[in-house]
């Protein structure tokens, strides 16, 4: 009776580590207060209506930063443990247990990537590119609500082996067969490890039909190809990418399913099964599936380059066909990841010439943002600073690159330090230098008020000089023989020097993420000062800056026709009139997508736990919901064009009431005015009931 | 003039209508995608039977043509079910039925041991198989819901539009069946 209600699930699940008793007291803790928060606000309505229930892509991409924010804090702890132990291993034996070891740096590597870099790629694209467009919302905003809620259901998933299992999956962030099977890893950590990545996937592969439907179909009259802006191409090409290639990740884990539930061989080592089809499988989506993160934030460089630079985009066309030809070529070089197992020498050159071809089409995107800036006027903001330390961390992440791509310098540096060195230059240097050049490039479009300049300089600076410090050594160590994963070493090696100022450079990267918390926060207690009035603040040239700071729901109050690549600019040379007002089609408020994505968490956790009942329970659900919501015709509502009108004048009223306020003539809020003054603003942020 | 509208002339409805149909297709890609990795896993595991019996021992491609027979005449019926509705009970009928007899070829492989636990080339058979299966089931799951609603609220713009959606979406499993019966049915049996 009991294996019915509850399958596998019983006391010894609870927690009773350290860092399991931490980790589920500590979120517990923070969920609590949060919940006090939000019932002393009494805000649970405003939340729900508001904010959990939206359909608003803007909103929507908001909540994309939160939860990728959070879990950017989480994948970064990790990072922090693994960089500790390693430096303490070499005179001793650390202090983390191997098991611990290696359930920390997969889940390290499953976070940064899944719910890291997607979410905040996600969230950028969700609230850049309908404004880009000259769009009022997506093609489907239900299916983007689901996508959105599907991924925290991912996150949750992921996170529940706190709570219960107490063990994460010891295999790798990408889980290579026959160690992910049950013979080798017979925990649970695995299953949470499939179903948080099953679910949040689909929600992935959803949202990539539902932008290439928008940015295809709906864009501004005039807007033609190769008129759009570049992180809207950008955010395309990675689309596309997303759907060619998670359906192979989804069908993947299916078969990794079968195998470890019903006793099927595709790649156990017995039974005629194949795990080298696992690598291959696996990399055929793992490999695009750095590019899908890199691509948006390729978009994001050419958009602050040119508008800090005063110019259009140099070799617009080049970039963009630089783009496409970045995703094209990074669907047909998967093997080069595992030239050593097996492949002869013709398979591992063409690989290896397939590989090395990608630097062509990325040469001609730097060479398009130097030109960009060659005899302009550049103003260094701090999206620009992200940009110089993207371009130079980026070269050195591009030039190892062309290295590894090489079969026989491959042979020696395979699953080396030196290879981590390589992918996180790009992964950070790239992917979250763009994501943070995007934030605070388009701050002022999405909260309504700028960041703060100073604080922001100073976590660039350390991330940058962080990133050197941590990661040079680790190119070092690569070529000394250091392998990836290393949980001891001895200490004859004479590595341990190394390892202690890899650390000391994570330690100034963790310094640059608390600076950019601290930016923020002191951004908000700043907001009046930095108050974007203008709605283009930068004196951009795109769209997303035609309208006032944040946007209305609604975004345009008249879709505007689109002449040339950089509309907005062309509106400001012309000073352009305002079109009249016009009636508008909104989408409603809808929670379906969260019913769905609990009852989907509900499978995921019942196939973890093996609890059949709750299987059948929320598929049936998840069907019954969906056939609700697909045979509910009222989804929309309209604005009229007196409304709208109504509500611009209040807007316009307001902004003028801000602008006594905001003035760009002095310095930002420095550290020690913060110190000062932000205990009294916290003190009175609880206290003020508004 | 007689032309198909541009976006610009859509509209409202007719726009978003477009969309999903567009949407739609890129959906199919996808599904197709995740056939494309069952049909490479099943080339690549065919001759892995464990010393096993393999696919000429165990397949009859007499069954799979009546059930290519039954798959063809359904997506027929879709196509006279777009000019009228009735039709489309008829292609539920040939869908049940197709599903009738892969569940009996089943039920004889596992009835004489030939389980997908058995070997790699049987677990990629039956899991290719069911999948497609399974996309038939949940095709006739929503057919039967739509024909509810027709009934309740008749063919209105969203019915209509959900009824193209579904003819698009059998024909794409009949062409996926297509492949089925090539790839798995007749090339082992030819020695390719």
């Amino acid at each position: 009776m009991k294996e019915f209600w509850l399958g596998k699930l019983d006391w010894s699940a609870l927690p009773h580590e350290w860092f399991t008793i931490a980790g589920s007291v500590g979120i517990t803790l923070m969920l609590l207060s949060l919940a006090a928060f939000i019932t002393y606000k009494k805000s649970w309505t405003w939340l729900w209506k508001d904010w959990l229930t939206t359909v608003d892509p803007k909103k929507i991409g908001i909540m994309y930063f939160i939860v990728g924010g959070l879990m950017l804090a989480r994948g970064g702890l990790d990072a922090i443990m693994l960089w500790a132990h390693q430096a303490l291993a070499g005179s001793g034996e650390g202090y983390l247990t191997a098991q611990h070891y290696q359930e920390i740096f997969t889940a390290h590597g499953n976070i940064m990537v899944f719910f890291v870099a997607m979410a905040l790629i996600f969230g950028f694209v969700n609230y850049i590119v309908p404004l880009q467009i000259g769009a009022r919302d997506l093609a489907s905003p239900f299916m983007n609500t689901l996508g959105f809620w599907l991924y925290v259901a991912g996150v949750i998933m992921i996170n529940m082996f706190f709570f219960f299992g107490g063990e994460y999956a010891a295999t790798g962030w990408l889980a290579v067969a026959p160690l992910s099977g049950t013979e080798f890893s017979p925990g649970v950590g695995m299953d949470y490890w499939i179903w948080s990545l099953q679910i949040s996937g689909i929600g992935t592969t959803l949202g990539g039909i539902n932008f290439i439907m928008t940015i295809l179909k709906m864009r501004a009259p005039g807007m033609s190809l190769m008129k759009m802006p570049p992180f809207t191409w950008g955010s395309l090409c990675s689309m596309m990418m997303v759907v060619s290639v998670f359906p192979l990740l989804t069908m993947t884990i299916i078969l990794l399913f079968f195998d470890r539930y019903f006793g099927t061989h595709f790649f156990t080592t017995s039974g005629g099964g194949n795990p080298m089809m696992y690598t291959n499988l696996i990399w055929m989506w793992g490999h695009p599936e750095v590019y899908i993160i890199m691509l948006p934030s390729f978009g994001i460089f050419t958009e602050v380059v040119s508008t800090f630079s005063r110019k259009p985009v140099a070799f617009y066309k080049s970039n963009v066909i630089a783009m496409i030809g970045v995703s094209t070529i990074s669907l047909c070089v998967w093997l080069h990841h595992f030239f050593t197992m097996g492949a002869d020498a013709n398979v591992n050159s063409a690989f290896g010439v397939a590989t090395m071809l990608i630097a062509i089409p990325t040469s001609a995107l730097v060479i398009s943002w130097i030109a960009t800036m060659y005899k302009g006027r550049i103003s260094f903001k701090t999206p620009m600073l992200w940009l110089l330390g993207f371009v130079v961390i980026f070269g050195v992440g591009g030039i190892t690159g062309v290295l590894l791509a090489i079969p026989p310098v491959d042979f020696q540096l395979h699953n080396s330090l030196f290879l981590i060195a390589h992918f996180h230059s790009n992964a950070v240097g790239g992917v979250l230098f763009g994501i943070f050049a995007g934030l605070s490039y388009w701050a002022p479009k999405m909260l309504g008020f700028r960041l703060n300049e100073r604080i922001g300089r100073y976590a660039v600076w350390s991330w940058i000089v962080g990133f050197f410090v941590a990661f040079t050594p680790l190119y070092v160590l690569g070529l000394m023989g250091a392998t990836r994963r290393l949980d001891t070493y001895d200490a004859s090696t004479g590595w341990q020097p190394f390892f202690v100022m890899s650390f000391i450079g994570g330690l100034i990267i963790a310094l640059g993420v608390v600076l950019q918390v601290v930016q923020i926060i002191a951004s908000i207690m700043q907001r009046k000062q930095l108050a974007d009035t203008t709605g283009d603040p930068w004196n951009a040239r795109t769209l997303e800056w035609s309208m006032p700071s944040p946007p209305q729901e609604y975004n345009f109050t008249a879709i505007p026709e689109v002449t040339t690549r950089d509309v907005f600019w062309k509106m400001k040379e012309d000073n352009a009139q305002p079109l009249p007002y016009e009636d508008i089609h909104m989408p409603k408020r809808t929670a379906t997508g969260i019913y769905i994505s609990a009852f989907a968490f509900l499978a995921g956790f019942g196939f973890v736990w093996e609890i059949v009942w709750l299987v059948v329970v929320s598929i049936v659900g998840i069907i019954v919901v969906f056939v609700m919501k697909g045979f509910d015709e009222h989804a929309e509502y309209t604005i009229s064009a007196s409304k709208v009108s109504q509500m611009e004048a209040t807007r316009a009223k307001k902004i003028e009431e801000a602008k006594q306020y905001a003035r760009d003539d002095h310095e930002d809020m420095g550290l020690i005015e913060f110190m000062r003054t932000a205990p009294g603003w916290l003190f009175g942020l609880v206290r003020n009931k508004s | 003039m007689n032309h198909a509208p541009t976006r610009d002339e859509m509209t409202h409805e007719e726009a978003a209508d477009d969309r999903t149909m567009f949407g739609f297709w890129v959906y199919l890609m996808t599904d197709l995608l995740m056939f494309a990795v069952l049909f490479a896993v099943f080339a690549v595991l065919l001759n892995s039977t464990d010393g096993g019996p393999g696919a000429t021992d165990l397949l009859s491609p007499q069954i799979a043509l009546i059930n290519t027979v039954l798959l063809l005449t359904s997506s027929f019926t879709v196509g006279l079910g777009l000019q009228a509705v009735t039709w489309f009970g008829l292609t539920f009928l040939l869908g049940a039925a197709f599903l009738g007899v892969e569940l009996y070829e089943f039920y004889e492989l596992i009835h004489h041991g030939h389980t997908m636990q058995s070997s790699a080339f049987l677990s990629a058979f039956f899991v290719l198989l069911s999948t497609h299966g399974l996309h038939i089931a949940a095709g006739l799951l929503w057919l039967g819901i739509i024909l509810i609603y027709v009934l309740k609220r008749g063919l209105t713009r969203s019915n209509v539009r959900k009824l193209a959606l579904l003819s698009l979406f059998w024909h794409f499993l009949d062409i996926v069946w297509i492949f089925i019966f090539t790839v798995v049915y007749l090339m082992p049996f030819t020695g390719v």
